[in-house]
Order: structure tokens, then sequence, then C-alpha cells
């Protein structure tokens, strides 16, 4: 605690924030090698979505009976399917409905199931004991069976699909969330809170949330690419996203089917894309965690 | 000077699955406007739910206060609203917790820590709060206070942390400040830095004090006034040299003995308060440091001694005290 230690430690404080983004970058990579290809999946997913318009060779939904069934080739780099689609932009364009469904569903699941996580853990006692026997509820049905259920009750579209994934990721996310809230609940500095006159609601968002992050995180991108894996089976099963929005699942319906062993390429080019996606999501959401952390970080 | 604190037959108990606990079982003390109480006691014997008791957060539904009156400049604290007992939460009174690692929290910064209590109570803006909180790190005595706002936690050290726990607790000028063991956790240089700095800091702003603690060097130097408290009961009272040069009571004479002391030889060994504290589920009639008294009688096992006024503000309860052997003459 003396001045000498004090002047040192702010001068490595200095010295650290003066390295520049690059440098930051390059640092983190070289301590999270699989992190980093999963941020790059995750980058190349997201140019694809928002270029989508400048980097599809052809009109996703165009037919062009005139070039059907095409193999991979210098035309068509991925070959086109049945009705002359060029696989490629449907790929492309198919990251922008993979992505929104996916962001969407797991920001919502993930951020409800944090709130209410986090609240069961803070009052306890009796509201905890029933809240949770609800979650138990909508835990006992595979994640698949419920946004069945659900699409089938509110019909398939794009919409319906983000809040069938959505609904069965509260729980789960609000459980993980839950036992580690626990633990924060004990540690002095939320009675500190209490005692400082601190509404709940400002105990719970303020105070504690910002405590559970890492395994909201891990969740969080977990959930990604989950609901992209959901999703896909959704349109695959004709519960999801409806033709013709260009999505992977659809994809892999239909003349996917119909061609496997002749035109392999209309099933296995949307297949590696779903793969690889959640592939990426997991890698990068276990580095996210690593770094984000205050806790885990290096000082 | 006036009163500020007032608690009469304090009463709060733990219903658990083994019995019910009575951790303060008939609590009365009061505190005065700028003065310094300490509440002592082995651990487990009542003096953190006391004050968790004051500021209404003891564990519900587990524990609850059942009986007694908590006033705080007249008004009884356990007829408030929630919403009433927030307001006076961090502003009338405030806490200094026992563990500074444990007590901010990690992932806010210190300023947000410091600004947000000010904002809240005192609802002025971002600007006048951090100027508030600087001049806050200052009072505490932390240097390079604009730098400190941005660091988190971890960024400081135990005592460096008990120092913003303190800044926090004066944050808005609150009129008494309960210390739950505000050392314990430290060094034993930089508990006397920290005492130093509580002592002086309610002095100059007039803020009374409820130190809790189970250092009897600690309620000697700083306290006006000094509880001791066993099996969530008061025990013995008196001002700190009632205390120290004439104890009444043979727990305060025991602890007196376990605790070392620069006049005697070196090597000489302590002589601990033999036994445990007993299950505060389980308490009779009668006294409950009788299995540990080398003086009790048959009489201490049929009831609970009275709290008897010896002279002044010196009360003790117990049925012998006129036989207890002075601390000097044993240490002799």
């Amino acid at each position: 605690m003396t001045a000498a230690d004090v002047t040192s430690v702010s001068e490595i404080d200095e010295l650290r924030s003066q390295k520049t983004f690059i440098e930051k970058s390059a640092d983190m990579f070289r301590k999270q090698p699989l992190g980093a290809v999963g941020f790059f999946v995750v980058l190349a997913m997201i140019i694809m979505a928002i270029f989508a318009n400048y980097l599809a060779p052809y009109d996703p939904t165009l037919n062009d009976f005139a070039a059907m069934l095409i193999a991979p080739g210098a035309d068509y780099w991925l070959g086109t399917d049945q009705f002359g689609r060029d696989i490629m932009s449907r790929l492309i364009y198919g990251a922008r409905t993979a992505l929104f469904v996916g962001f969407a569903a797991s920001f919502v699941g993930a951020t409800c199931g944090l709130v209410l996580g986090v609240m069961s853990a803070y009052f306890g006692g009796t509201f905890d004991l029933i809240f949770q026997r609800i979650m138990d509820v909508f835990m006992s049905f595979p994640l698949i069976i419920m946004a069945l259920a659900i699409v089938s009750i509110f019909g398939p579209s794009t919409q319906n699909v983000i809040i069938a994934i959505t609904i069965p990721f509260i729980p789960r996310c609000a459980r993980v969330v839950r036992s580690n809230a626990l633990a924060i609940r004990e540690i002095p500095y939320v009675d500190a809170a209490r005692a400082l006159g601190f509404g709940h609601a400002r105990i719970i968002l303020r105070h504690m949330a910002p405590n559970v992050m890492a395994p909201f995180l891990i969740m969080l991108t977990s959930f990604v690419g989950q609901a992209i894996l959901t999703e896909a089976s959704l349109s695959y099963l004709g519960l999801g996203v409806q033709e013709p929005t260009p999505a992977w699942g659809l994809m892999l319906q239909g003349g996917a089917e119909e061609y496997i062993e002749s035109e392999p390429w209309i099933a296995i080019f949307p297949g590696v894309a779903i793969s690889l996606a959640v592939f990426g999501f997991n890698l990068f959401g276990d580095s996210v965690r690593d770094v984000l952390d205050p806790r885990l970080r290096t000082q | 000077m006036t009163e500020l604190l007032k608690i009469q037959g304090l009463k709060t108990q733990f219903f658990t699955s083994a019995g019910t606990v009575k951790a303060v079982d008939g609590v009365t003390y009061d505190v005065e406007e700028g003065e310094t109480v300490a509440v002592v006691g082995e651990s487990g014997c009542g003096k953190s739910v006391t004050a968790l008791s004051i500021m209404r957060l003891v564990a519900e539904p587990a524990g609850r206060v059942v009986d007694g009156n908590i006033l705080f400049q007249g008004n009884d604290l356990l007829q408030l609203s929630e919403e009433e007992m927030r307001k006076i939460r961090g502003n009338n009174i405030a806490m200094v917790f026992q563990e500074p690692m444990t007590s901010l929290n990690p992932v806010l910064s210190i300023g947000l820590q410091l600004t947000e209590t000010v904002q809240m109570h005192l609802g002025v803006d971002d600007a006048a709060a951090r100027a508030r909180a600087v001049e806050l790190l200052g009072l505490v005595g932390m240097s390079d206070a604009e730098r400190r706002l941005d660091q988190y936690p971890h960024h400081l050290s135990g005592g460096m942390r008990q120092r913003v726990m303190i800044a926090i607790a004066l944050s808005c000028e609150p009129k008494l400040i309960i210390a739950d063991e505000p050392t314990t956790a430290l060094d034993v240089t930089i508990q006397a830095q920290i005492l130093e700095l509580m002592k002086n800091l309610t002095r100059d702003l007039g803020v009374a004090m409820i130190i809790i603690t189970h250092n009897l060097g600690v309620v000697a130097r700083y306290a006006d006034r000094v509880n001791v408290m066993y099996a969530g009961k008061i025990i013995e009272s008196g001002t700190a040299e009632d205390i120290y040069h004439n104890p009444k009571h043979p727990y305060t004479l025991a602890l007196l003995k376990s605790v070392p002391r620069l006049d005697q030889p070196r090597g000489a060994k302590l002589d601990p308060v033999e036994g445990q504290p007993p299950d505060l589920a389980r308490l009779d009639e009668g006294c409950s440091f009788r299995p540990r008294c080398r003086y009790a009688t048959d009489a201490c096992a049929a009831s609970f001694p009275p709290t008897e006024l010896i002279d002044g503000i010196h009360y003790s309860a117990c049925f012998h005290k006129d036989k207890l052997d002075s601390p000097m003459k044993e240490a002799s």
C-alpha cells in the first residue's frame, strides 16, 4: 500500500492500455487459437448475412430451368438444385435467416432466463421453489419436441420459429444462472447493497446479473448454435421458415433427399454450412467466456 | 447530547428444524449522537444479528424480530414499511461489513459503487456525484482519487477496499454507522490505520458508530461505551474504563484474561475461556454462562441474574459480581 507500489501499478495500467488493438487481438488469438477459428467462422457468417446482396452471384429465389442440377463448376461454384437455383447464393442468403433466428431466439431466451434465474436465487424460499418446478415442467420436454409443439400451435412462420426456440431456452438458461446466482447471493456485497438501501430490481439487474455474465455468455453463444440447428430441423420438417425464403434447413428438404445419390452437392453444402456454423459458435462461446470474465482475466 | 438510537428489549429468533434459535434475547442499549458504542462478544453471541436487526436485514423467513423496539430519532424502525426503510439504509444508517475483499462488487468500478448511493439517496446529477466521490476518497486518505474511480476492486488491497467501504458508508452523511467487525480480515498494522481513520472521521463529522468486535483492544482505544454480549444477552455494560479496570461479570473477566498483554512476562500462557458457547436453541432459565463459569452456584441455574446498576452507567447481570477478582491482581 505504499506510494511506490501504487505508482508502479498505475504505470503498468498505462502500458497495458498503450498496446494497439491489433497487438491485443494477436495476443488473444495466441492464447485462444480455437476461439479465433470460431471467431472467423462467426465473422464470415455475419459478413455473408450483411453483404448477401453483393456476395451472392445469383438471385437465390430465381428458378432457372436451363440450369437445373448442374454439378459444382466454374459457373455455379457449388452447383444448382432441381429448380436451377444457385446453391451458393442460397447458402449466402440462408446465413441471414440462420443468424436472424439464431441471435433473436438465443438473445431473448437467454436474457429472460438470466433475469428469471437471478430473481429466483435472490428471492429464494417459496418463490424459488414454485418457479423452479415450473421450469422443471418446461425442461422435461426435449428442445425440438417443445419447439415443434409451439410451432404447431402458432403455425409455421419465421417469427413463430423464433418464439418456439426462445421458450425452451428460458428454463435452460434460468437453471444455470440460478445455480451461479445462489452462490453470488451469499457474498457480502449483495447484503452490502441491501444495507445501502437499493431496491430489489436494482440489486438483481445491476449488482447480481453482471456477476453471472460468464455462465450467461456461454449459454448465449451455445444457444446461437443450438437455435441455428433447431431452426434448420424445424425448416427441414416443414414447420419452420417457409419457401421460398432461403434457409439451410429448407435446402436439405425436398429435392435434396430425392437427388442425394445422383446430385449429392444439393444436400452436402447446406449440411456443411449448418455444422460449421454450430461448431464456430460453440468454439467462439468458450473463448468469449475466458476473455470477458474479469475473474479469469489475466492480470 | 441527544439520543439517536434506542434499542429496547430486542428479540430476534431463527426458526430452524433444530428448534428456535434465540440469537438476540432481550437486548437493550442506546447510542447518543456522535458517540462510539462497542458491542463485544464471542462468535455466535448475537452481535451481528443485533446489527442486522437494526437494518432490518435479518434473513427472512427463517429469522424474525419477534419483540422489542428500535427507535431511531424517535421512530420505530420495526414499524416502517420496506420502502421507508430503504430510504433510511445507506442514507441515515450505513453499514461497514467485515470482509472488505467481498463486500465490494467485483464487476463494478469503484466510482460507480460510490456514486450510485449518492445519486439514489441525494438525487444529484452525474457530475456532482463524481465530485462527491472524489471528495470522499480524499477523506478516507486515498491518493489519486480521480484515477481510483475507474479502477475495480481487484486493483485494490484489503485496507484500500475497506477505505472505499468507509467512503461509501459516509457518502450520504449518515447519522449512524454500524461497523460489523470492520478490521477482522485485515492485518494488524492496517487494522490500526483503519480504526484510527474511522475514529477521526466519526469525530470530525459527528457521526455515531456502533462497532461490533471481539477484540477488546479495539474497544479500549476507540469506544466511549461498551456492551458485552453473551448468548444473545448483554451481560455487562459500562464505559471502556469500567469494563477494563473493574469488570463485574465473570465472562468479561475471562475475556480480558484471554487477551495477550504487554505487561505480562514474555512466553506467559494465555488463559482461554474454557468450554464452548452454548447452543442458542437450547437455553434454559438460568444464567447461560454458568457451565463455563468458575463462580457458578445453584442460584445461577434457578433464574437468569437481573441486570443491576453498579455505579454511573456500569451495569452487570451476575449474582456473584462482588466476588470477582480484579484483573490487575490476577495479572501480577
